[in-house]
């Protein structure tokens, strides 16, 4: 038989299958192929403070935030562009009050609804309305697996606990589940509890990501950078996982690249398959990409069309394809594969987002960022900048959560 | 434990697509697609009007029929050919038992 299902998503590894077959076909944006999600950052309001955290430093207010309708608009219009997965994001989303319409809204334009949560906001009544409302699947960020580290990560009391009742609830409504572990130097230690909780809370998936470091993981690079010797670990714990879980608990590795030899193929290429969409309405190439200083990025506030955005915005086209790279990127055979890796990091570390993402062995500045991790780790500066409106607060002894 | 949602198929079972995985014919671009979480698959024409008759009420026997009708073929040979493709969906997690809701 031919092979039943085709991966849509194998096209993170392989430019020429799947995902080619359903972004080619014609879709309102007709030169690039409109993406099959788009992540939805509701609101940057959080209760957490994790020092890693992926929004902007620079966060969007509560009063700038898309109201109720504009974002059912927004809604309706990707449905219509032919998005068909709508990822429900932050900061965190159910700090929106509107969150069950917004998922009604969703499921009413047919399109398949994620929340990615970090889960202690949400009451067992709250969750099951968004269940009756269609919400389809259900993501929650785990910190560690026992309180006192993740706690004192997310900087909030009983914030672990909570997530554990929350994800049972989850898995009560038959919703099915992702435990999200952003794993770094201070809790890599708990990997192999935090596969083990996953298979406890019976999630169907388990996301290991290593933290990636622009924003405010950036600024607390040194505290978070994990040892060389602590990512042969985790690659090692994570294969091991992988065969002996199969069938039972699927995991998704994100290596974190400073340590890598290629760089990672951000956001599939810039501007090829994904965007998603700021608090305040802006539609952005990568969740990152307004730590770009100097870029312009286009709002569904505007009188452009989404669809006008992502095919003909200046931001989406700067670094769209192969056209734009310079040496060594440019004679490179890998260029179509990584697509120059990421731009927002190539930023943080270069100061220019054109050049060479040297996360690659190939970049003049590749060495020298991988002895920067190096000592950064052997150095174990502990010291936490949490995560707030107010641009951030250095960790005391007795402020954290735990 | 998730390892009690993988499912075996034989004739007798009721197999249904589980809550997160949505059948949905995808009008952009013309094609059927199922939607999961973090992916978006695209089934090939057999397998889509198999899933289509995955409601959790008809039997893998009454499908195996109702095929085989419809084709006018070798009721054993489209037998073999429904329960290979429905154990590789039920194992990719794209295919449950009709159950009793747990909440």
């Amino acid at each position: 038989m031919s092979p039943t299902l085709t991966d849509a998503n194998a096209a993170a590894r392989d430019p020429s299958d799947g995902l080619a077959i359903l972004e080619s076909r014609g879709s309102t944006a007709e030169t690039f192929g409109i993406p099959l999600a788009v992540l939805a950052e509701l609101t940057h309001r959080c209760p957490l403070q994790c020092p890693y955290c992926s929004n902007p430093v620079e966060l969007d207010r509560g009063g700038s935030e898309l109201t109720t309708e504009e974002w059912k608009k927004v809604l309706t219009e990707l449905a219509e562009i032919g998005v068909l997965q709508i990822h429900f994001s932050g900061g965190e989303p159910t700090a929106r009050k509107d969150l069950v319409e917004l998922v009604q809204h969703a499921s009413n334009v047919g399109l398949y609804s994620n929340l990615i949560t970090s889960a202690v906001l949400l009451t067992k009544e709250r969750l099951s309305a968004l269940a009756d409302a269609g919400l389809c699947h259900v993501q929650i960020s785990f910190q560690g697996n026992e309180p006192l580290v993740a706690n004192r990560v997310a900087g909030l009391k009983n914030a672990h606990e909570k997530k554990l009742e929350v994800a049972k609830w989850t898995r009560q409504l038959d919703l099915p589940l992702t435990v999200n572990a952003v794993m770094h130097r201070q809790n890599l230690f708990q990997l192999a509890d935090i596969i083990q909780m996953a298979v406890d809370l019976d999630a169907d998936r388990l996301e290991v990501a290593n933290v990636q470091y622009y924003g405010w993981a950036l600024k607390n690079r040194a505290a978070l950078m994990p040892t060389i010797e602590q990512i042969e670990e985790t690659s090692r714990i994570v294969e091991e996982a992988e065969i002996r879980l199969k069938g039972i608990l699927a995991i998704d590795y994100v290596v974190p690249d400073y340590y890598a030899l290629r760089p990672k193929k951000c956001m599939g290429g810039w501007g090829r398959q994904f965007f998603n969409i700021s608090p305040a309405g802006k539609v952005l190439p990568c969740h990152a990409a307004e730590s770009i200083t100097g870029m312009e990025f286009e709002s569904v506030r505007s009188n452009h069309s989404i669809a006008w955005i992502w095919q003909n915005s200046e931001a989406f086209n700067r670094y769209r394809g192969t056209g734009w790279m310079p040496e060594p990127c440019q004679s490179c055979e890998f260029k179509e594969v990584d697509f120059g890796g990421c731009r927002c990091q190539a930023f943080a570390l270069t100061g220019d987002a054109g050049n060479t993402d040297p996360a690659c062995t190939l970049s003049p500045l590749h060495q020298q960022i991988f002895k920067m991790a190096e000592s950064e780790a052997a150095a174990d500066n502990n010291r936490f900048i949490y995560r707030n409106f107010a641009g951030g607060t250095l960790e005391t002894g007795g402020d954290h959560g735990a | 434990m998730a390892a009690a949602r993988n499912i075996s198929v034989s004739e007798t079972s009721r197999p249904r697509l589980p809550r997160h995985a949505k059948l949905k014919f995808d009008e952009t671009r013309q094609r059927w697609v199922i939607l999961a979480p973090e992916r978006v698959l695209a089934p090939d024409e057999i397998a889509v009007e198999v899933l289509q008759l995955c409601d959790g009420v008809r039997s893998v026997e009454q499908m195996i029929d109702q095929l085989a009708e419809k084709y006018a073929a070798d009721r054993n040979a489209i037998a073999t050919d429904v329960i290979a493709m429905l154990q590789d969906l039920a194992d990719k997690g794209f295919l449950t038992e009709a159950r009793e809701k747990t909440s």
